[in-house]
Parts: structure tokens; sequence; C-alpha cells
């Protein structure tokens, strides 16, 4: 067994034991403001899952308006209130409020923080061998300046002008004056102070993940011996780190503009019969410093999928990664890239083309490393021994999401095309694909996978499966239409297209298209009953269900503060060594050293054996010095 | 009785799930399934992907085909043959890529299923093969590259002197177009001059806006270059002509331009879509506000014989609204007058002058 391996150690300091079981603390220290990184995870996954739900509501919300233009939606009445016109209409402004929402909290409070949040949290010390985050007291700021940006954020559904509506990216001038739609009154205030408190806690979590992995990795854990998890999460911190602070500034830019009469993004207004008095300012400078963060926002969101699906796609192929350095240095490469391509969002606001030209030729090379990891991806099945559990099954939604709507990101990179795609359905279809769904799945995916660490039982596989298809099938009903719909032309965010000649047709496929969504969300419920039900009911899971390589396998079944009961295992190979040749079963775990297992060493393992052994006799060289 | 029927079949759907949910449970115990252990659902799923990757691609190469004309709108402008021709290069590319990898997806995670005793072959890199798939894709990409930023630069490179200059100036939720009459030259215009009637905000002291006129339809001629001058009063708007592939920001306080050339006058078009009623429209695709999915203006090609006739037949600006001749310069009033097509004996500039006099 794997956690055998790791008491050859025979000199055990055992004051690390007693260090944690003082840790017994009351209701509240455990379960609201624990420092513990598990408690602290899954905070951010329950609070992740309730906004992925309501931000899906949302989207059926508009979808019933653009798929059933002429159904009655008076029985949403005693919900939204005055939002329904008389008529029994969905109100053309609380529609953009809608799609506003919808956008925020799918792409930051589901994807950013429900995503990065719960397993960054989760995986990192468990993964790299520690106790806990760097900071334990950060990190439970960190969650609950997310809750507080979640409140504040939520408490905009309930004023009387609705809440902000200007599109998730909240272009000035729109943004900035409440005369130009009523979600710009105190919505776009709360949008404001909530984003601001969302940063804080990005940024709060994300200079832990950083300093954790960085620092507290466990003897032996090399940067090299890192699972691609890790790897992942660490370049997403850093992404964020780097990238939020512009959207703070951009934001603080704006609160200025609409409470402080600054002309930061606004110039030459006639609005509402009246001149305003802000010169000089430009809307095209926010959107280069939306975009800042907004572009490399994407890979926040994908990274941390595409790192838990490598994982994944190697446990359950029972093979090794292919290319594993070739997969950190992809990773690192998109990283980069994702700083210098922001304006391929931009190419016909107006931004000087020559600019467009440059961006062009950034955001293109973007596609060398995505089709790497794809390529990847798939010789990593090849000669494979798949089991798909509903993990893998997520994670190979996820490789196809990624490779769909990967594609068409070769269309939109390119301006010359791009002139006629931007705004268009094309686009909407792109980046659900590419990036909502892809992370999506990513994350459920992580669920599925961690379900038995984090809560010590199974989920159920078979509803999992059903929950996979359904949800599978249904993603594909609701985005590859749209690329039809958008290569017609059809606007993004248009409320009905009913005025215009040119986009009179495709009510069938826009039909279609809701009635996948509803179907799709209807089938979340079903995750939502195994994943409840599971947590008391399902079956005890064993310590490594899933004969994984990596750390979090060998703690105990439901790890208790500070992980390990015993010393923090140390690390002797790589997390990859899936059916070696040679060895007795089709998986090592990273804890077992060279020296253990002489019939699948290959000849340079052989060579480590002696830096393992160098120290003196047993298989540890130092102990002790890890808290 | 439908929602009844509705209720109903929720409500068996959601018993099947549970059925399923407590029947694999109970099996599982009973056969004393032990964990990580691989049963016949993973056959099942596997098979399952397969008929994904079947009906999945049948039904995407069936509707690309059989609807091809629903989905592709007809061209026409200069420019939007060449977008038109790179956006389907790079869709034949993408599309072959995009089923090769598909293709072999699926069917290794077909033929590479869990099978008893099997194991997995150890395979953790080969460079040739990473060298081979990052030079290929770039090298691809570098031709889709430089085929597109030849399109590009040649599209924004700047429009040719005599071309034919014509304002949009964008508000929540209309259009209007300014066209610069006789002298072929736009007059200034200054956004704190805008009221109800000045709408263009024109700068009256300028010689150039007298003959200056409004249209709420879009004319513009077939086979000439247009340069459009673009520009919006209020938030962000953004001008789509879908048929002639144009798509450009109106930014309150920087003007923006694009120039394209119309190939198919609206007859032309009418003819080869087999519809009489056809209109090419402009749209706005940028969010507005509550009214921009109806932001719309409708825009009409004529023979240059017909633009020039057309432009000839509408009234300045000026000549419209005769009332604020009074904000001309004395100076320049005459010649105003004459450059807006107003006869001299006139009220309104009897007024003026009055007016002008009578504060002197």
């Amino acid at each position: 067994m794997a956690t055998t391996h790791t008491h050859t150690n025979i000199d055990v300091h055992h004051h690390d034991d007693h260090e944690h079981e003082h840790h017994e603390g009351n209701f509240w220290t455990t379960y609201i403001f624990s420092q513990d990184h598990k408690v602290i995870a899954k905070q951010f996954l329950i609070t992740g899952m309730f906004w992925a739900l309501f931000g899906g509501l949302l989207s059926v919300i508009f979808r019933l308006q653009l798929g059933f233009p002429d159904m009655s939606l008076e029985w949403l009445r005693p919900m939204l209130g005055g939002w329904i016109t008389p008529e029994g209409k969905l109100d053309p402004e609380f529609y953009l409020a809608l799609v506003t929402m919808h956008g925020t909290i799918m792409v930051f409070f589901v994807l950013t923080a429900g995503l990065s949040g719960t397993f960054s949290n989760f995986l990192i010390p468990l993964q790299i061998g520690a106790r806990d985050m760097a900071s334990g007291f950060m990190n439970m700021l960190s969650y609950w300046f997310f809750f507080l940006s979640s409140v504040v954020m939520m408490s905009s559904f309930f004023l009387e002008t609705g809440p902000a509506g200007g599109g998730w990216t909240v272009y000035p001038p729109l943004s900035a004056l409440p005369q130009a739609i009523q979600g710009s009154g105190l919505g776009m205030t709360l949008w404001l102070v909530a984003m601001a408190l969302f940063i804080v806690s990005t940024l709060l979590g994300g200079i832990n993940y950083i300093t954790t992995v960085i620092n507290m990795r466990t003897r032996g854990m090399s940067f090299t011996r890192m699972p691609l998890t890790i790897w992942a999460f660490f370049f997403t911190a850093i992404i964020g780190l780097l990238s939020f602070p512009v959207l703070f500034a951009a934001a603080l830019l704006l609160i200025f503009d609409r409470s402080f009469g600054t002309s930061f993004f606004l110039s030459d207004i006639y609005i509402g019969g009246e001149a305003l008095t802000n010169v000089g300012g430009s809307p095209i400078l926010f959107q280069h410093l939306f975009w800042f963060l907004g572009h490399p926002e994407v890979y926040i969101v994908l990274l941390p999928a595409l790192g838990i699906t490598s994982e994944i796609i190697a446990t359950n192929s029972r093979k090794p990664i292919f290319g594993y350095k070739a997969m950190i240095g992809s990773m690192l490469f998109i990283a980069i890239l994702s700083f210098i391509v922001w304006a391929h969002h931009m190419f016909v606001t107006g931004m000087n083309p020559f600019l467009g030209s440059i961006f062009m030729l950034l955001t293109l090379i973007i596609a060398v490393p995505s089709a790497v990891k794809i390529f990847n991806y798939v010789t990593t099945l090849w000669k494979g021994n798949i089991r798909f559990t509903s993990a893998m099954l997520f994670s190979i939604g996820l490789v196809s999401f990624f490779l769909t709507g990967g594609i068409t990101g070769i269309f939109l990179g390119n301006s010359a095309i791009d002139i006629q795609l931007h705004d268009t359905y094309f686009v909407v279809a792109h980046f659900h694909l590419v990036m909502g769904s892809a992370s999506f799945f990513g994350m459920l995916a992580g669920i599925y996978h961690w379900f038995p660490k984090m809560f010590g039982r199974m989920m159920n596989e078979k509803l999992g499966y059903i929950h996979f298809w359904l949800s599978f099938v249904g993603v594909y009903m609701v985005f590859f239409p749209m690329h039809y719909i958008g290569i017609a032309g059809f606007p993004r965010r248009y409320y009905s297209f009913t005025n215009f000649e040119t986009f009179s047709g495709f009510t069938d496929l826009n039909t279609l298209v809701s009635i996948a969504a509803v179907f799709t969300l209807t089938a979340q419920l079903i995750f939502l009953f195994n994943f409840f039900y599971s947590i008391f009911r399902g079956k005890l899971a064993s310590a490594n269900p899933w004969k994984s390589t990596t750390l979090e396998w060998t703690t105990p079944r439901l790890p208790g503060h500070g992980n390990w009961p015993g010393e923090i295992p140390a690390v002797y190979r790589w997390p990859y060594d899936y059916s070696k040749p040679g060895a007795k079963d089709d998986y090592i775990p990273q804890t077992v050293p060279y020296s253990e297992t002489p019939e699948s060493n290959l000849p340079h393992e052989n060579e480590m054996i002696k830096l393992e052994t160098s120290g003196g006799h047993g298989a540890i060289v130092v102990e002790g010095e890890k808290h | 009785m439908m929602t009844l029927i509705v209720v109903l079949g929720v409500i068996l759907v959601l018993t099947i799930l549970y059925m399923i949910f407590r029947i694999s449970n109970l099996v599982s115990v009973a056969k004393g399934k032990k964990e990580g252990e691989v049963d016949s659902s993973n056959s099942i799923n596997a098979m399952l992907f397969l008929l994904f990757a079947i009906f999945g691609f049948t039904g995407f190469f069936w509707y690309s085909y059989a609807n091809f004309d629903k989905y592709t709108l007809p061209i026409a402008s200069e420019h939007g043959a060449w977008t038109d021709t790179l956006f389907w290069i790079t869709m034949g590319v993408t599309v072959v890529a995009f089923t090769i990898i598909s293709i072999i997806k699926f069917v290794f995670i077909y033929q590479y299923q869990y099978k008893e005793g099997r194991k997995a072959t150890f395979y953790p890199d080969n460079h040739y093969l990473e060298l081979a798939w990052t030079i290929i894709p770039a090298i691809v990409l570098a031709v889709l590259i430089f085929t597109g930023l030849r399109a590009w630069n040649d599209i924004t490179s700047p429009a040719s002197e005599d071309a034919e200059v014509i304002e949009v100036i964008a508000q929540q939720f209309a259009w209007t177009a300014r066209y610069p009459g006789k002298d072929k030259v736009l007059g200034e215009y200054h956004y704190q001059k805008i009221d109800a009637i000045n709408e263009f905000g024109l700068v009256l002291t300028d010689n150039n806006t007298y003959d200056d006129f409004k249209s709420l339809e879009l004319h513009i001629p077939k086979g000439k270059e247009v340069l459009l001058k673009i520009r919006a009063k209020d938030v962000l708007h953004s001008v789509f002509l879908p048929h002639f592939r144009v798509k450009m920001d109106a930014v309150p306080g920087m003007p923006t331009q694009f120039k394209f050339t119309a190939t198919k006058t609206t007859k032309e078009m009418r003819d080869e879509l087999g519809n009489p009623d056809f209109n090419y429209e402009l749209a706005c695709t940028e969010i507005c506000g509550k009214g921009h999915f109806s932001m719309k203006m409708p825009v009409v090609v004529d023979t240059p014989e017909d633009f020039e006739k057309w432009k000839m037949e509408q009234e300045a600006w000026l000549k419209q609204n005769p009332d604020y001749l009074k904000n001309v310069p004395a100076s320049l009033r005459e010649s105003a007058m004459i450059k807006a097509g107003i006869p001299v004996d006139n009220d309104a500039f009897v007024q003026a002058t009055q007016t002008a006099v009578g504060s002197n």
C-alpha cells in the first residue's frame, strides 16, 4: 500500500502530532472562520456552486426570451415583479441586466473563485506536502472578502433600478451614466464595490498560493516533481496577481468618473438633452485597462481546469501524462502570452489599426501552445487502459470543448475576419465552449475526482455518468448552433431579432438552444443531489480510491487539520509513474523511493538511489525540520 | 392539462433517476464491488463516445451543407469578398484539423478502454513528435497570419482622396447620416452645440456646414469608395453593415472611420436573392442600452447616377432649419444662404437680420 512506504522513516518526531491535535476548535472556528485550507476550499466550493446555479438560472430566463419571444412570462412576476412588463414580457433593460450579471457571476464568482478558490486551496498543500497554506489567516480573509463581495453583488438584485446592465465588460460611458441605462445607477456602484472586494479576495488567495508553492514543498518535491495541477494553480495565481490590480485601477477610475466628476473615460457627451462638461477622457482607455485583466482572466479560468484534467486523464488512462515538460512549457508560454494579446478584443473599437496587426500576430501564436496541449492529451490516451470514471468523462469533455471552442479562436484572432464576427453569436459560441464550458467541466471533473478526499465518501458513479452525458450533449446543443447564428451576423446582447430583416431567420435554432439550455441546467440537479446525498450517505471511500500516485492520496480517508497524522511524507519521484514497465502495480506513489523499486527503475533513476540514501541508512536524509 | 402532463413527466423522470441511483447502489453492495474495479459501464461509456462522435459529425456536416444559404450572408462589398475568402480558408484548415484530431481522440477513447489484465504503455515523451506538432501548427498559423495581415492592412489603409465621405452619427437609439453637400467637405461640429434641432452640433461659423444635409437613410453609391466617418453622441455604439462586412465602433469623443466599396445595388441584390422586399440594414453591435436591439438604419445602394440624383434632391440642413441663420455670423450669412439654397427673400433671413440689427 502506498501509505506504508512513507513510514520507512523510523525516527519520526512526534511533536508534529500534538501540534495539530490541539486545533480542535468550536463550531465557529472549525466550520465558519476556519483557517484550515480544506474547510476554506469547501466554503469556496459551496459558494461557487450556489453562484453557478444562480448564474445558470439567469441565463435560462434570458434564453426563454430569445427562444420563445411570444411566450408569456407572467408566471415569473411573483419573482421578478416590475421587471415583467404589463404585456407579460421581460423588460429589455432587465434583459441586459441578466446578461451582464450572468457573465459577471460565471466568470468571476464561479470560474475564478469557485474553481481556483476550491482547488488551489484544497490541493496545493495536499499535493506538495504541506500542513496548510503559508498564511491560514490570509486564506480565511480571502474567503470572507469573497463572501462579502457575493453579498454586495447579490444585494444589487434587490434594487428598484436593478443590477448593473452595461454588459459584464462594463464599458463606459454606458456604465458611467445613470441616465443612459437604469442599471448604471446604484446597481453599477454595487457592482464596482463587489468587484473591488473580489479583487482583494483574489489577491489574498493568490499571494498565499504562490508563497505556499515556492516555500512549503515537502522534502524531495522539486519543481519538476510537482503535479501539473500545482503548476497550473501556480501560474494562475501569478497571472491573477499581475492582472487583477489593473482591473482594480480601472474600477477605481470609473468610480471617480461616476461619482466625483472626473473625465478619465468620458468626453464630448450629449445625453438626455444636455451636454456634459467632461472632456479629454477616452472610453478606449477603459477597454485597454479592462482587457489587460480580461484576457489573462480567460486563462485564470482555464489553466486550473487544464491542470485538473491533466491529472485526471493520466490517472484514469493509467499512463504518465504525455510530455510533462512540454505541458509545463506550454502553460508558461500561455501565461506569458496572455498578457500581450488583450487588444484582440478591440480590433474594431477604433484603436489604431497598426496595433490591431501586432495583437493579431501575438494572438494567433497562442494557438501553438494550446495545440500542443490538445495533442498531448490525445497522446496520453493512446495505448492507455482507460477507466471512465465520472471525473474522466468530464475531463474528456473538457478536451473536446477546448478543441471545438479553441479552433474558432483562430477566426476571431484574425483581425480581418473579426470585422464581421466581432460581437456576434460566433464569439458567444467561441468563449462559452473554450472558456466557460471547458472550465466548468474541469471544475466538475475535479469535484468528482477529489470528492473522496474532501468528504471521505464516494459519489455515485452511475448518476455521474448520467450527469455527464446529459451535460455534454446539452452543452453542445446550446453552443454549437450559435456558430451558425453568428456566421449569419446575429449580434449578441439583442433582446429580440424582430426589428431586422437580416436577423429574422433562425427562430428554429434559437428555440433549440433555449430548450437545450433549460435541459442542461436541469441536468445539474442530478449532480446537486448526488453531491449532497453523498456527503452524508455516500459509500465510504478508501484512502486512495483511484490508485493515484500523488501525495494527497497518502493522507488518511479524511485528513484532519495538518493533513498527515505523522511526519509529512517525502517525495522521491515525479507524479506520473503509471504502468511503469516491470512494476508490480500499475502505479507507484511519489513517496516510494527508487531504492525500493529496482525492478522498474530506468537507468538514470538508478543513479538517483545514491542521492536518496547518501545521508546514511534509511530512506530519508533529514527530517523534522518541517512543521 | 399541458401543465399536468409536464409535471407528471418531470416526476416520472425524477423517479426513474432515483431508481437507477438506488439500484446501482444496491447492486454494487450485493456484488461486493470493490472500489476502482471496472464494470460494464466502462464499455458503455466508451461506446457512447463513439456514437456521440458519429452522430455529432454527421449532424455537423449535414447541417452545414444543407443550410449553407441560410447561414451565409451574400457579400456586397469589395473587401468583403476578400475577408470571406479568408474566413473560408480558415474554415477549411480548422475543420480538417478538427475532424482529424476528433476522430483520433474518439477512436483512442474507444480502442483503449479498460481491459482486464492489459497494462498501459509507459510513454512519457517523444521529442520529435512534440517538435513536429509545435512546428506544423506554427507554420499553418504563420500562413493564416500573413494573409490576414495583408487584408487587414489593406482594409484599414487611408481612403482615397475622392472617396465619398459620409458621416454616421449614433445616439440612443437611432442613427443619422450627414452628407457634405456640394462642397464635398463636412462642416465642423462640436458636441456642446448639439440641441434638439441642431442634432449634429454644427458649428455655424464654419463655411462648410451650410450645405451639409441630413438623412435618416444611408444612401451609398455602387462601385465608388465610401469613407464612413463615425461618431457617437452619448455612449458607445457600433456600426455594423452585415452585407458589406463592415463593423466599427462609434465612440463619444473619438471619431472613427471605415472605408469600403459597395459592389451591388439594392436592386441587384433583390434580383440575386429573388426577394423583392430585400433591404440592406445597418445594426448596432455594441451594447448601448434599452433600445440596443432596435437601433436600425435602412441602407440603400444606388447606381452612381441615382446616387448623384438623390443627393441633388436633398435639402441642406440649414435650409430646413432657417431659424439657425441667426447663429451664422452676419458676414457669412449671404453666402450661407446661397450654399444652403435658401431664397434670399426668406422670412427667417429677414428676421435673423433684424434680430442681428436689433441686438446691435
